[in-house]
């Protein structure tokens, strides 16, 4: 039987941009139980990357948004504005109880931006801030039993 | 602008995206975000290339809209769900946005939509007279 090449691909490392790598490393280990998974300074570059708990082969790298690589002054102005905008792209989440993480994420000082909510197109789903400004989205699926 | 303040405003905004449902108002958002009402008013729009209450008018009748979807809420119940306390400025807002009278959208077929996610969904759903004609199809909306 002959496989494709392509047929293994999965997805390894994703990208969020931070005003804060300290402020956001909190969030994403103490509220949201993500595993660190590498830090590692080299100057004034951090990779800091995070799993979460269903998928700890998937890096979640935490990138500082004023030494974005390859990026001239006027880019890395720009890309801080629009994360301090609020309109850097989001991540979105699935968990099995979105109500039960909602409360959870609320009590450790999150910023809630939407509440938990029936979507016509199958899933329950809330949203928050992250500390820099990047909206988070957790999904649950309504034809879950 | 200054970054203290691009937070302040995002801010203003998420507020207006979570509570649209209370009763919010310009003045009151201003001063949470530690500015005249003139100031936020001049400075939301240079940020998001729309006025606070502009934003949340979109936003309630985007909610508006979703109630609708279903058939079963009235259009005076979808007025009240989402925060807006006149019915004819409801009414005369939603139609401009989403091209018919909130009447009509009720009545019109909403057949199943794709796994949209919803910070997408909004846009897709979002029709402030910039969308392309392909996007209003892709969302179902008659041109």
């Amino acid at each position: 039987m002959t496989t494709s090449p392509t047929a293994s691909l999965a997805v390894r490392n994703c990208f969020l941009v931070v005003d804060d790598h300290d402020t956001a490393m909190a969030f994403y280990r103490d509220v949201l139980g993500f595993t660190v998974t590498q830090d590692v300074t080299n100057g004034d570059f951090r990779w800091l990357s995070l799993a979460t708990p269903t998928q700890p082969e998937l890096e979640i790298t935490l990138q500082s948004v004023g030494i974005y690589p390859g990026s001239s002054p006027a880019d890395r102005e720009a890309m801080d504005t629009l994360l301090a905008k609020g309109l850097m792209n989001p991540l979105i989440f699935q968990c099995d109880d979105v109500d039960a993480l909602f409360e959870h994420v609320v009590a450790a000082g999150g910023e809630v931006l939407q509440e938990p909510q029936d979507q016509f197109y199958g899933v329950r789903d809330c949203a928050f801030r992250d500390p820099a400004g990047n909206m988070l989205r957790f999904n649950q699926r309504l034809d879950q039993g | 602008m200054h970054r203290d303040d691009l937070v302040r405003l995002r801010r203003a905004r998420d507020r207006m995206d979570r509570d649209y449902a209370q009763p919010l108002d310009v003045p009151a958002l201003a001063a949470e975000a530690l500015m005249s009402p003139g100031h936020f008013h001049r400075m939301f729009r240079e940020a998001y290339d729309e006025t606070p209450y502009q934003h949340l008018m979109t936003r309630r009748i985007e909610r508006a809209a979703a109630l609708l979807r279903h058939g079963d809420v009235s259009v005076t119940d979808a007025c009240m769900a989402v925060g807006c306390t006149s019915l004819g400025s409801f009414s005369s807002r939603f139609t401009a946005l989403m091209g018919v009278t909130p009447s009509e959208y009720r009545a019109r077929a909403h057949g199943a939509a794709a796994v949209i996610p919803p910070c997408v969904g909004k846009l897709a759903d979002r029709p402030a007279g910039t969308r392309s004609g392909s996007e209003k199809r892709r969302a179902g909306v008659p041109a």
